[in-house]
């Protein structure tokens, strides 16, 4: 009875062993992947069975699928670069101040989101028309422009307020998202340039400005088919104003909104002697300020290669990589340059600046030249950032904590006027509507370096302009500085109400210079 | 009475404690401070500019001991704080005029240890 009961139950083990496999043919689980997805999964009318056009359908909407997840997952890395930002600004400044400092870079997150929201995507994309890689959804097609000599100068746009109406289209979201956590890049600059001494009623008002009206309109000249993108078809200059990835529009607004709001501000209490020497004033986090950095350097693999809002234009490996070559340039000569010819130390708060300065200034580029090219870009910010930084604070005495104007200002302009020079003809063809690819000066085509130049020259005298209107406009309503008392004993307790630091001991000391 | 008031290098504070302990020392305080006699500070940079900073972290050592005990406690100090370098600090005698143990109320030399 025993043996044939086991030789039953062994049967029965043999038959479901020998049946299994069969089962995964129909339905089962499938743990390598080969039998899911199949042309059941093609939206069809009859399921399993689609036509050609059906096929054709779903080919359509999966290209389309492929970039808008590449342009949403690029913008959501650019977004955690608020975080890079903060850790380098508050690890490069003091511990009295920490709290203050990076409730800046915390608050102008949702700021400038919101004026970006409210009105400042409406002002630069209004009027940018089909949105190619996403479906071409040609909604925003509002552009308020003037006629001169015949041509027509695109100013401002003036479709999608709120997102409302005819810009609810997930393309549309999509190019907002995208585009809002660039604005947000721009409008966090100015806060380390302004650190320690700004009053944080006066930051506030701030940042409504810079996402309404500051950033949208440059880069609505130069992104959102303005005069600016228009310099070739009006003009023959090249392809007009190119800036791939913002090193004009992003960093070069920014580090300019810095450089007039440091001006205007005047120095820290301590920075200066009175014959105008400068003293340094220690960030009291190094090992934050250079996570920071890697942070803003993984970000960048967003901020570059998400800018063809395509993941099916494969030219995204070129930028990604002429990214990470300039970043390593940058960093490795600002390095060597403060090693070598300045102080005799390596100092690590100019290897951040380095490293940001490489990545600012191929930002532009990025798209259009090579790889040897962008080793050389990177090289030369890295000794541009070391001498602009020196230049900034001992010639103009224009007290910046963060090396910010150095590395995005003025880095920013290196960074489009290097375009011009370097960007070899592989990619952009009809780029702002001109026929043929990028060509910079060492390629034949110097008429693309004099459109970068009046880019760089209307990025100045626009942003340095309306800087110093919101700026002044600031001082007299609320008052730009907090009292010389708030500024020595730290902002954090009358500004912020609490310390960023509790429990530890400030170094109250050493923490201001003696203005000799 | 006596208060030995020590001023010496931090890292050297393992081993004086260590001596302290194997003299039988019956108690320590130690404070770090900051200052600077005759070694008159280092230089630093940041981006770039140099700047000096002149006081130097240190530490004090500051116990109360009978009169009987200061000479051998203040040779065992020497001996482990010392490196012959400028910088290795100084050693104050104080009077006590008095001491009290706080649990027990006890006055005198026979409050301390």
């Amino acid at each position: 009875m025993k043996k044939k009961a086991c030789g039953l139950i062994f049967a029965l083990f043999v038959a479901v062993f020998l049946i299994l496999p069969a089962l995964s043919l129909a339905g089962g689980p499938d743990p390598n992947g080969a039998n899911t997805g199949t042309a059941a999964d093609i939206t069809a009318a009859t399921a399993g069975s689609p036509t050609p056009a059906e096929v054709a359908n779903q080919v359509g909407h999966n290209k389309v699928a492929i970039n808008m997840m590449w342009t949403l997952i690029t913008g959501f890395l650019v977004m955690f670069m608020q975080a890079g930002f903060a850790m380098v600004e508050t690890g490069m400044t003091r511990a009295k101040n920490v709290a203050h400092t990076m409730a800046m870079n915390f608050m102008i997150y949702p700021l400038g989101m919101l004026g970006f929201y409210i009105c400042g995507f409406a002002f630069m994309f209004g009027g940018m028309g089909a949105i190619g890689t996403m479906g071409g959804y040609a909604g925003l097609n509002h552009e308020v422009s003037i006629t001169l000599f015949g041509k027509t100068f695109g100013l401002f746009g003036g479709k999608g307020f709120f997102l409302t109406g005819q810009s609810y289209d997930v393309a549309v979201f999509a190019l907002f998202l995208f585009q809002m956590v660039f604005m947000d890049t721009t409008a966090t600059i100015p806060t380390g340039a302004m650190a320690e001494r700004w009053k944080y009623s006066a930051f506030f008002i701030y940042g409504w400005f810079v996402g309404t009206i500051i950033y949208p309109i440059y880069g609505n000249w130069v992104w959102g088919g303005g005069w600016l993108a228009m310099l070739g078809q009006n003009f023959h200059l090249g392809h007009g104003h190119v800036d791939f990835a913002g090193s004009s529009v992003v960093h070069m607004t920014g580090g300019v909104i810095g450089l007039v709001g440091a001006w205007i501000l005047g120095p820290r209490i301590g920075k200066y002697n009175r014959d105008g020497s400068p003293n340094p004033i220690p960030g009291h986090n190094i090992p934050m300020a250079m996570i920071g950095t890697f942070i803003l350097a993984f970000g960048w693999f967003g901020f570059n290669p998400g800018s063809t809002l395509a993941g099916t234009d494969l030219r995204i490996a070129i930028v990604a990589v002429n990214t990470m070559l300039a970043s390593a340039t940058g960093a490795l000569a600002a390095t060597l340059w403060m090693w070598l010819v300045r102080t005799k130390k390596p100092d690590p708060s100019m290897m951040c600046n380095g490293m940001l300065a490489g990545l600012v200034a191929i930002t532009a580029p990025c798209a259009f030249v090579n790889s040897v090219s962008a080793c050389i870009i990177g090289l030369i910010s890295g000794v541009l950032v070391v001498e602009a930084a020196f230049f900034i604070e001992g010639v103009l005495k224009i007290d910046d904590p963060v090396g910010a104007i150095a590395v995005h200002g003025v880095n920013g302009a290196w960074g489009v006027l290097s375009l011009g020079l370097f960007a070899d003809g592989t990619y952009g063809d009809g780029w702002n509507g001109v026929a043929g690819t990028v060509k910079g000066l060492f390629y034949g085509d110097s008429s693309q370096f004099i459109a970068e130049c009046v880019g760089v020259l209307a990025n100045l005298v626009y942003v340095g302009l309306i800087s110093l209107i919101v700026f002044k406009l600031i001082d007299v309503v609320v008052g730009l500085r907090p009292s010389p008392e708030v500024e020595v004993d730290g902002l954090d307790i009358p500004e912020m109400g609490l310390p960023g630091y509790v429990g530890i001991k400030l170094d109250k000391y050493s923490e201001t210079p003696l203005s000799r | 009475m006596k208060m030995i008031q020590a001023i010496i290098r931090r890292e050297k504070l393992g081993a004086v404690k260590e001596a302290l302990d194997n003299l039988k020392c019956p108690g320590l305080m130690v404070w770090e401070i900051m200052g600077h006699g005759k070694q008159k500070g280092i230089t630093e940079q940041f981006r770039g500019r140099e700047f000096r900073v002149d006081l130097i972290p240190k530490t004090k050592i500051e116990i109360v001991v009978h009169d009987a005990q200061v000479k051998s406690l203040v040779d065992a100090i020497i001996k482990t704080s010392s490196t012959g370098q400028i910088g290795d600090g100084k050693i104050f005698i104080i009077p006590v005029e008095d001491a009290i143990r706080i649990r027990t109320g006890e006055k005198g030399e026979i409050a301390v240890g």
